[in-house]
């Protein structure tokens, strides 16, 4: 199945291109091949069921799921034009510019400082000043500094479960990462807490390529610029996401959309 | 059989049963009440005899003095000294080797490959040979081997390294305790989550940042319980040490690495058979036995208070 956003709007520069993309677990397919583009500094939501392939398709865009044992993956992504599973290519490199945040919050059991600061200090940074002016930045950016900046010692798993998931952006955010991936980071957070992550993603877009996948259809149409709806491991269809919660190409996302099943 | 019988022996059977588990339970309950009273029943008569039998004889001299009088008299200085120097460079060898294999079967070996299994299977039949082997093992490896060949090295064939010495024995002890440091080390990567692996690797960290930064740190008290483990053994046992280190009387301290030295362990040993006065040496004899026990108790406390301040830090309580 080919999709690509090209014919969308010229106006658009791609950041991300999917050519082919499969999986496989040991040989089970876990997503069938997907072709499509991500445009820059737009948010794209990957919606679908449980096990639809959206998590996969995800992880693949940062090598996360080299990190599986037994699973292969096939095809050719492209950030700006480089090819990331090209010969020679670290997965290092690759993750440094595609940042990621998880489900569920993993800050390390190290100070709120520390959480920031630790891609900077992997990274090789050493000066004092910068990273503090990095790790301040990171956290204004995601929103958290007003509420930590006075207790950056204290350990981050004294943060509400909110302000974790939040840290962990701006953890992603100090490496300045150009495409941010983000794997349900609400959905285990109370309403006041998700509508301050919606926001964010939203003011994130200004600088970064977001995807998002989501099980929320609300927060996909509120948040994302370009929707893309799996289903068994398939791409069913891509596109504005006004038009996939309006007119839905496919009977397949109409279904799913007005709640049918999934 | 009318219908009221069959109703009633209806009722009956799970009654009955009830009553026979409940029954079950109380029998339960009281074996295993008196099991736990006879373990410590056991334990109070052994730390009882000891301490009253020894307690009696114990005084600062007694820690700081060495055997006199065909050890009939004095203290056992020299035992106490040699004991600690060598759990203390046991565990300087086996922690680190330990650590290592540990991190290198959880956290890189291919989960099923031929080696990791092989290697497991060497640990596991490693913590199942008995100890004495494990002397036999030191004074044919380390000393004839190893000793023996560094000393046609570096001495022109005079015996400098190659004879039991306080190194040897120290090596040998950290051979038998490397299973006890492995498994403890594999069982605190393992409770170590996914999600901070997947955390720094996706922030871009190489496996090894990963590894020395997150996945280490977080597994310090387990780490540290092994060591505890390693070092409770390593004080308390003798046969590995027999042929490669330990002496049954020296008038001074070890000051090198190639001497022999004195150990409470094999000190009991001698205390209670090779002397010549077996009457003379029995109060002295009690109190030796109480130091290895009170050695033993504050080598384990001491790692266990690091253990929980640890453990404190990395909740988040302490720090």
């Amino acid at each position: 199945m080919t999709m690509t956003a090209s014919a969308h709007g010229p106006e658009l520069t791609m950041k991300l291109t999917v050519r082919d993309l499969e999986v496989f677990y040991g040989s089970k397919r876990g997503l069938a091949p997907v072709t499509l583009d991500l445009p820059e500094k737009n948010v794209t939501a990957l919606i679908g069921p449980s096990g639809c392939g959206k998590s996969t398709f995800l992880r693949s865009l940062n090598r996360m799921n080299e990190l599986i044992a037994g699973c292969k993956v096939k095809g050719d992504v492209r950030l700006d034009d480089e090819p990331i599973y090209g010969p020679g290519i670290d997965p290092v490199v690759v993750r440094r510019r595609i940042g990621m945040v998880f489900q569920r919050s993993n800050p390390f059991p190290k100070s709120i400082f520390e959480n920031v600061a630790y891609g900077l200090r992997i990274g090789g940074i050493n000066d004092r000043g910068e990273i503090a002016e990095r790790v301040e930045r990171a956290l204004s950016h995601a929103a958290l500094w007003e509420e930590v900046k006075d207790r950056l010692q204290e350990n981050a798993l004294s943060l509400s479960g909110g302000q974790q998931q939040r840290l962990c952006i701006a953890r992603a955010l100090a490496v300045e990462p150009e495409v941010l991936l983000m794997d349900e980071p609400a959905s285990a957070l109370d309403p006041i807490a998700t509508a301050h992550i919606e926001e964010l993603i939203d003011d994130l877009s200004k600088n970064y390529t977001v995807v998002i996948v989501t099980h929320n259809m609300q927060q996909a149409a509120r948040v994302s610029d370009w929707t893309a709806f799996f289903y068994m491991g398939e791409l069913v269809e891509y596109d504005r996401t006004n038009i996939i919660f309006t007119k839905p190409s496919k009977p397949k996302t109409e279904d799913y959309i007005t709640g049918r099943f999934g | 059989m009318t219908v009221a019988a069959r109703v009633d022996s209806g009722r009956s059977r799970p009654f009955v049963r009830a009553m026979r588990n409940r029954a079950g339970d109380v029998a339960l309950a009281v074996s295993s009440g008196a099991a736990i009273l006879l373990v410590l029943m056991i334990l109070a008569v052994i730390l009882g005899d000891v301490v009253i039998h020894g307690g009696r004889r114990l005084s600062l001299s007694f820690f700081f003095t060495a055997p006199t009088e065909g050890m009939t008299q004095g203290g056992i200085f020299p035992a106490l000294f040699g004991t600690l120097a060598m759990v203390l460079l046991m565990t300087v060898a086996v922690v680190p080797v330990g650590v290592a294999t540990a991190v290198y079967l959880h956290e890189y070996a291919p989960a099923r490959s031929l080696l990791t299994r092989a290697v497991r299977i060497a640990v596991s039949n490693l913590a199942g040979v008995p100890s004495i082997v494990f002397g036999l093992f030191g004074l044919g490896f380390f000393i004839q081997f190893v000793g023996v060949g560094l000393d046609k090295i570096f001495h022109g064939g005079e015996r400098v390294w190659g004879q039991p010495a306080l190194v040897w024995a120290a090596l040998t002890m950290a051979v038998l305790t490397l299973p006890v440091v492995i498994v403890a080390t594999e069982e605190a990567l393992r409770a170590v989550p996914r999600e901070l692996r997947e955390a720094s690797l996706a922030l871009g960290a190489t496996q090894f940042q990963t590894v020395y930064k997150v996945v280490l740190p977080q597994a310090v008290p387990g780490i540290l319980t092994g060591t505890i483990l390693a070092i409770s053994r390593g004080a308390g046992e003798v046969a590995p040490i027999l042929f490669t280190g330990v002496a049954y009387f020296l008038p001074h301290l070890p000051d090198s690495l190639h001497q022999q030295f004195m150990h409470l362990g094999n000190h009991i040993y001698v205390l209670s058979t090779q002397s010549p006065d077996v009457d003379a040496t029995k109060p002295l004899l009690y109190a030796t036995v109480l130091v290895l026990l009170i050695v033993t108790f504050v080598l384990n406390l001491a790692a266990v208070v690091v253990r929980a301040r640890m453990r404190r830090r990395l909740a988040g309580v302490g720090a």
